[in-house]
């Protein structure tokens, strides 16, 4: 009989399922996965060395092409440090403001994760209708920083500028006949926060539409039910976070557990998982959207009732508006300081972490006093689910490992940095 | 988060589980660092993974620091001391309390031993430390470079290596395929390090 050896494949880096440039060396026993070993760091940037060299504020763009499915929960994470070092807290209204794009962000990566999971298993309808709603979250970001995606919003002290009072018009120029232009302007009359409410009205008809399509869809059960199993205890040793470790039935959330800025008073639920596969990891993710939207809803009443700063008055910080900065001269050296130079930070370490939709984003950040951070390390929720992605799929099809990569929601800018 | 006094009944019970472990206690920002004696790193950790006063099951973070630039540009001069450090940060789940431990090495040879025996989450945090600073963690099963390329030579977020790096990488028509050579771009300073003190231009 002929000896019958495992056979070793190459996976990636440019492969559409690979989320990215994601190379996996699998061992492979006829269709079986004995051991994959994923070989990262093709888009590594060195992004906290390059923050070492950069005054504070000027690395908060960097965040944003972290894990570019979230932007505004990266630079949510790297603010609050400096936040902490410094001693300062953003105004309430600022406060509110960032829970509301750290929701919408949520909603943004979910939907982009939706999508392409459902895609990598062969639903190709639900990719379309997700990126369809997240044209229209994109539109929130650019009316709200001018960006559709790298937003740099956040800034320590706040956020950098107030919500704006009218939406982006689509015009006949784009060439639009009438009725077509009407229908897409039609819930863009009123201000940002009225076309927030309107999409957090009809989102869950949306959701529902998602759900018709997967959850109890048959082959969508047999592809992620028992597939990727992590037992509550392996969860804790891989250091899971976020959805994942939900997912294995574990009620940890930082919103609740340890509450940044306004989360203490939203309320909403923490959805948890019971067999920890893939499947329940989904049903989680699906009712996360639904408690963001809850969560969206809060802020847009408040912040409709309660108008006030968005940044902290402290021109040591903060700079000044350009009016001041005109025809007085104290704003002026300010202003010229804060962009010569930027500010220092006391010396000290901090870690702050967040609840970021992929899990908990966690930012260590040492200061020796400098206008620049001594060193920042970023802790990324990629980085470590990906490295479990050897145990998760062992023992599974080559198919399966592709779901497996879609339930971790893995993004390379989040796992390379 | 956790209050003063819970680090404090935290901090006691550590000293009192392994008081020669630790070799300073410092609370600031509502964070509680233990700095720990390296060869004690080991079993100061399965005591706070195991015991259930602790209870700290999850390692959330490894990552290295290199001092050897700490303080360069105050008027006291650069701060003496070892040059690198391995940080940990831990979570318990079940206090919901988090905790820093930090440990300081050699400078000809970092090197301590690796907790992924205890928290299997280090694996790859440790690569990383690895790699990018050249801290040795002895019992690591697979030790291998993981974010810088194939061949790279160096550790580079070690402070003596420029931020440009040293080699950089082309493709040649003639040989037909990448190849290295040394880097042809002037590294330059737009905004210079400066330390104010304290209360700078605070009136």
């Amino acid at each position: 009989m002929a000896e019958i050896r495992n056979y070793t494949m190459n996976f990636g880096p440019q492969h559409p399922a690979a989320h990215g440039v994601l190379r996996l060396v699998l061992e492979v026993d006829g269709e079986v996965i004995q051991r994959a070993d994923p070989h990262i760091g093709l888009l590594h940037r060195a992004t906290e060395k390059l923050a070492e060299t950069k005054p504070f504020n000027q690395s908060i763009g960097y965040m944003d092409r972290l894990d570019y499915c979230s932007m505004m929960c990266n630079e949510h994470a790297y603010v609050l440090a400096i936040e902490k070092l410094l001693g300062i807290a953003p105004p309430l209204r600022a406060q509110y403001i960032r829970v509301m794009f750290d929701e919408i962000t949520r909603i943004l990566n979910h939907l982009l994760w939706l999508g392409t999971h459902a895609l990598d298993i062969g639903a190709m309808t639900v990719f379309l209708y997700a990126f369809r709603e997240r044209e229209d979250l994109f539109d929130c970001y650019e009316a709200v920083s001018g960006a559709r995606m790298h937003a740099t919003y956040y800034r320590p002290g706040g956020v950098y500028r107030d919500l704006p009072d009218s939406m982006p018009q689509y015009s006949t120029a784009q060439g639009y006949g009438k009725g077509e232009l009407a229908r897409r302007n039609a819930n863009r009359d009123g201000s940002l926060l009225d076309f927030i409410w309107d999409f957090t009205e009809r989102f869950p008809t949306y959701l529902d539409e998602y759900e018709t399509l997967l959850t109890d869809n048959r082959i969508w059960k047999q592809r992620t039910v028992g597939i990727g199993v992590v037992s509550p205890e392996r969860a804790l040793q891989l250091g899971f976070t976020g959805p994942m470790l939900r997912g294995s039935g574990f009620e940890w959330d930082l919103r609740k557990k340890q509450p940044y800025e306004v989360y203490d008073k939203m309320d909403f639920d923490i959805p948890v998982g019971v067999n920890g596969d893939c499947y329940d990891r989904y049903l989680v993710r699906m009712e996360e959207f639904r408690q963001s939207n809850r969560i969206i809803r809060q802020c847009v009443e408040w912040l409709r009732k309660n108008p006030g700063p968005v940044m902290i008055g402290d021109h040591k910080i903060v700079p000044p508006s350009r009016e001041e900065m005109k025809d007085d001269m104290e704003s002026l050296i300010h202003h010229f300081k804060l962009f010569t130079e930027g500010y220092c930070v006391p010396e000290g370490e901090t870690y702050a972490a967040i609840e970021h939709p992929k899990g908990e984003f966690g930012v260590y950040l040492v200061s020796d006093g400098a206008n620049k951070p001594y060193r920042l390390k970023i802790r990324s929720t990629g980085f470590v689910h990906l490295s479990a992605l050897d145990e998760m799929v062992r023992g599974h099809m080559i198919a399966d490992m592709v779901a497996v990569i879609g339930t971790q929601d893995i993004v390379f800018g989040d796992v390379d940095r | 988060m956790a209050s003063t006094e819970a680090f404090q009944a935290l901090a006691a019970r550590a000293a009192e589980k392994f008081g020669d472990a630790i070799v300073e206690t410092t609370e600031r920002l509502g964070e509680l660092t233990l700095v720990l004696h390296r060869e004690q790193l080991l079993r100061a950790c399965r005591i706070l993974r195991d015991d259930k006063d602790f209870g700290f099951e999850q390692l959330i973070d490894v990552c290295g620091v290199d001092y050897s630039a700490f303080g360069e540009e105050s008027a006291q001069g650069p701060k003496p001391g070892p040059r690198y450090a391995a940080v940990y940060h831990l979570l318990s789940l079940r206090h919901n309390r988090r905790l820093r431990l930090k440990v300081f090495l050699d400078d000809e040879m970092p090197m301590v031993e690796s907790v992924v025996g205890i928290w299997n989450s280090a694996n790859w945090f440790e690569r990383e430390a690895f790699d990018l600073f050249g801290i040795v963690f002895e019992g690591h099963p697979d030790l291998r470079r993981i974010l810088t390329d194939y061949g790279f030579i160096g550790h580079p977020f070690r402070k003596d290596f420029p931020v440009s790096g040293h080699v950089e990488m082309r493709y040649d028509p003639e040989k037909q395929r990448v190849v290295y050579q040394p880097v042809s771009i002037e590294p330059r300073v737009l905004v210079p390090r400066v330390i104010r003190d304290k209360g700078f231009a605070r009136g």
